[in-house]
């Protein structure tokens, strides 16, 4: 969660011309012998890490940051691409291992364009800038006098072109230029840049042929499957493999080390089957009798949490912010307004269940893994090994979903662990219900909204209380509050303009490893916050979105560094654009318009990731309370974007995102252990609930911001909003389920 | 011993009989564009074509397939592309692209049955393979542009 940005231009310079190709395995069929870190050849010029020409002139650009399906694999490296003058049917695009030297690689945050954009248009612009200095050369011309076009460099008074192929080996005998020597294009000449790009990866991904994690094969690798404690910190007490070992296939039982607490990203122990291949893995495991010990969290159960947290939300908890004069505000108010919302803990459930290979050797270690966080991987595995950084290589596959899961690196260290007890390669495969039983999961939490009116209808004051586990609490069991990263997340920095606000934190402890999910904590606090605001436009008899512009009020630029948040240079939080956003998407969907009977529209606005996110979502809700959603409309100001297509796409799938959480998703655990296991009783959204999505897309010439996260919390209270609108009926819990009960309260 | 064809190559298979297809595809091939997602069949992403019809391959055992004919994703069009993968290719309708080989077999097994589907049709269709990242509106048109004929 630390979106430090890390644009090392000295690291710049200093690697400029000192690349090391990896042969890496990753896409190069399942026949390479793994372990091999083969130096470079074949590479004439290597003028960046991020960068190395073939001798036919292919470009070969690096993309350091995990494609999960947000499309970075190639929107970064179009970016330097554009920025070289490169043509894009010469370039290849290859992942990255995990190593410093590419700067921060912890994709997660969607802050990928933001934090390295700048630094591929460096990248772009000196490789291009060398180009040309070595056709001025071979010409004997002034290299003002020549110019790189599509992966040429035209002498501009003579109409003379040389191909980059045949000025690679001059260029490779050139200093780096500082970058003080650079220039850069004018947008108007980008051919990439804010243009529709098809994903490099469009080919595997239709025909089979992209390697995820699962998908490794290495010869003589042994497939894992692990019994892990059914509650966190449970311990195995006795275990018997009998039936186990009996089974065909099954070649070793092994148990895995407890970790202690804090949980941070250690492997969860228990047994592991060693089989040959998956299934004899998967079905020894199940064919497991463990005795466990279940330890502290045994006592988990949901209902019981529920209740508590919805009690420390009715009680004064600690002030995070605190403007004005709320208690005042609140008792001398000519109408006050009170609410409770309710959020359950959720999973990530990507479609890839976590999956690892690890090859661990007596002098080396390889991983292939999905991780959204390569450079961590390094540690975690010089710890088990005794390897140093040097002899470990991370290799990172495509990523079959992570949504935050894929951060943390347990599975990984399973994998490690394994290997090295057994001396071969192991792929450790989760199962679903490993999956959805020791995730990281997405908090649970009580929130509880109080309003102040006064006698002509303005809104004086606002109160917000929020009780849940923290996801600090993975890394130090001793907190057992929400921290200033979370609460910054749609409730610390809320925008409205009332003159007293407060924010309260009450006491949560953690039962469960939390970790972040797709816009984390903006996923409850904006239903809270957009939910109430719904109420207060009722409360007041306005129209909804009118309700929302006034309580935004006049366009300014906001500040919270004082109460905790990080600042982010160049990103204030401009409420105008939140702002605009919002009648934009209230115009694109036609706010006011008349609805079929049983119908309803409702809005909701979010501010994350930097980003300026307004939904309108339209339900349909028949006379027993089932209900659907047949359009919805989002608008989205990301400031400057490079795939306008991505980020389409990120918003189609987010609505889908914060459908499911918003309708059917929800993790609960009675004695310590989680309920769900599966599909059929964790759901997420199908295609036949699909809405129409219409995702509307703001030109700005705003530095680039979040893509991947933002659309998701506006969805959840919109639909609330519309069912409000539709029924007269306030729904405050997630999720709503199929039905709704439409019992008048 | 279970004689089948995979991709139109004959195969023998001698090992446990109650193995899913699946991780025979998987593990024994090494044909891992079928992807595991639930084991149960809830999920889709396992989806095959056994004798022309799609599957789930984590739900059927190898002893039921005794002279099986099975098509997986690396076989849909072993020349050239299918339909699907250039209307797919059209819509760019991947994000993360795990579920997509499930998505294509199960599309094609639609459009093998009903070249012109329409959107309930679709929907019934498909609605037994999971995208997490969302991708349904994109799959619906490409469908929809794939069995128009001009993806």
């Amino acid at each position: 969660m630390k979106h430090t940005r890390q644009l090392s231009r000295r690291d710049f310079l200093k690697t400029g011309g000192v690349f090391v190709v990896g042969v890496s395995l990753f896409g190069c069929g399942k026949e390479n012998v793994p372990g091999l870190v083969k130096p470079a050849s074949g590479v004439p010029w290597s003028p960046d890490v991020f960068v190395s020409f073939e001798a036919d002139g292919t470009a070969r650009i690096i993309s350091h940051r995990s494609e999960m399906g947000q499309g970075i694999r190639t929107g970064l490296p179009a970016v330097l691409a554009d920025e070289m003058e490169a043509d894009w049917s010469r370039v290849r695009v290859e992942q990255s291992v995990g190593d410093a030297k590419y700067g921060n690689q912890n994709t997660d945050g969607s802050w990928s364009v933001r934090g390295f954009m700048q630094r591929m248009l460096e990248a772009g612009a000196t490789v291009r800038l060398m180009l040309e200095q070595s056709a001025a050369q071979q010409w004997g011309v002034d290299v003002s006098e020549c110019a790189a076009e599509f992966h040429t460099v035209v002498h501009k008074p003579s109409g003379r072109v040389l191909d980059y192929k045949d000025l690679v080996a001059g260029a490779s005998e050139l200093p780096v230029p500082g970058l003080e020597q650079l220039e850069f294009k004018s947008p108007e000449r980008y051919r990439y840049i804010g243009k529709e790009l098809p994903i490099v990866d469009m080919h595997d991904m239709t025909h089979g042929s992209a390697d995820y994690g699962a998908d490794i094969r290495l010869p003589g690798m042994k497939f894992a499957a692990i019994a892990r404690p059914p509650v966190v910190f449970g311990k195995v007490k006795t275990y018997d493999a009998q039936k186990t070992m009996a089974l065909a296939g099954v070649e070793r039982v092994i148990e895995m080390p407890a970790p202690e607490p804090p949980a941070v990203f250690k492997a969860l122990g228990g047994i592991a089957v060693i089989a040959e291949n998956s299934w004899a893995a998967l079905r020894g495991r199940d064919l497991l009798s463990i005795e466990w010990d279940d330890g502290a969290n045994a006592d988990y159960d949901s209902a019981e949490f529920g209740k508590a947290l919805r009690e420390t939300v009715r009680q004064p908890g600690k002030p995070q912010r605190d403007e004005g004069n709320i208690d005042e505000a609140l008792k001398t108010a000519n109408r006050t307004l009170e609410a409770e919302y309710y959020a359950p803990h959720l999973a990530h459930a990507p479609m890839e269940p976590p999956a690892a290979a690890a090859s661990v050797t007596a002098d080396f270690c390889e991983i292939w893994a999905p991780s959204q966080d390569p450079q961590s991987l390094i540690p975690m595995a010089e710890a088990i090994t005794g390897l140093k950084p040097e002899q470990i290589r991370i290799n990172v596959t495509l990523l079959g979903g992570a949504f935050g899961r894929k951060s943390k690196c347990d599975f990984v260290e399973e994998a490690v662990i394994l290997s090295k007890q057994l001396a071969a390669p192991v792929m450790v495969q989760w199962s679903r219900e490993d999956d959805i039983r020791h995730d990281y999961y997405h908090t649970v939490s009580a929130q509880h909204l109080a309003a102040s009116i006064d006698e002509q209808g303005k809104v004086t004051g606002w109160r917000h209380r929020v009780a849940y586990p923290s996801i600090m609490s993975t890394f130090d069991a001793a907190v057992k509050e929400a921290v200033p990263f979370e609460t910054g997340l749609a409730a610390l920095n809320l925008p409205y303009s009332i003159p007293n606000i407060r924010l309260e934190t009450g006491v949560a402890e953690s039962k469960v490893r939390i970790g972040w999910l797709r816009s984390v904590c903006n996923i409850f606090q904006s239903f809270a916050v957009n939910s109430f605001t719904d109420e207060i436009a009722k409360a007041r008899g306005m129209d909804p979105l009118e309700n929302l512009l006034e309580l935004l009020g006049p366009d300014r630029t906001l500040d919270f560094t004082e109460l905790g948040l990080e600042a982010t240079e160049n990103y204030p939080f401009d409420t105008g654009r939140l702002r605009s956003v919002t009648e934009l998407v209230a115009q694109k969907a036609g706010w006011g318009r008349s609805l079929p009977q049983g119908h309803g529209i409702g809005i909701a606005a979010q501010y994350s990731f930097h980003s300026y996110v307004a939904a309108v979502v339209e339900v349909a809700v028949d006379g027993d309370g089932a209900w659907r959603v047949p359009r919805v409309d989002i608008a989205i100001d990301c400031g400057q974007y490079v795939n306008p297509d991505r980020v389409r796409a990120q918003q189609e799938g987010a609505v889908v995102f914060g459908l499911s959480l918003a309708r059917d998703s929800q993790i609960t655990a009675a004695n310590g252990r989680i309920e769900q296991g599966n599909f059929n009783n964790y759901q997420v959204l199908r295609i036949g609930l699909t809405p129409d999505t219409r995702v509307h897309l703001v030109e700005s010439s705003a530095p680039p911001a979040g893509v991947g996260e933002p659309g998701v919390p506006p969805i959840a209270p919109a639909v609330t909003n519309a069912i409000f609108a539709a029924t007269g009926k306030r729904f405050r819990d997630l999720p709503l389920g199929r039905t709704l009960d439409l019992t008048p309260v | 011993m279970i004689k089948l064809n995979v991709n139109g190559e004959a195969r023998e298979f001698e090992g446990d009989g109650d193995m899913p297809l699946l991780w025979y595809l998987r593990d024994l091939l090494t044909l891992t564009g079928t992807k595991f997602g639930c084991g149960k069949g809830l999920c889709g992403a396992c989806t095959v074509h056994l004798d022309g019809q799609a599957v789930r391959s984590c739900s059927v055992s190898m002893n039921r397939l005794e002279g099986a004919n099975i098509t997986t994703i690396e076989g849909l069009a072993a020349q050239g592309e299918h339909p699907l993968q250039i209307a797919w290719a059209a819509h760019m309708v991947p994000q993360c692209g795990y579920c997509q080989s499930g998505q294509i077999m199960q599309a094609a097994s639609l459009l093998e049955g009903n070249p012109d589907p329409d959107d309930l049709q679709i929907d019934d269709a498909m609605s037994g393979v999971i995208c997490r990242c969302g991708t349904y509106q994109r799959i619906r048109a490409a469908i929809k542009s794939a069995a128009g004929g001009g993806a």
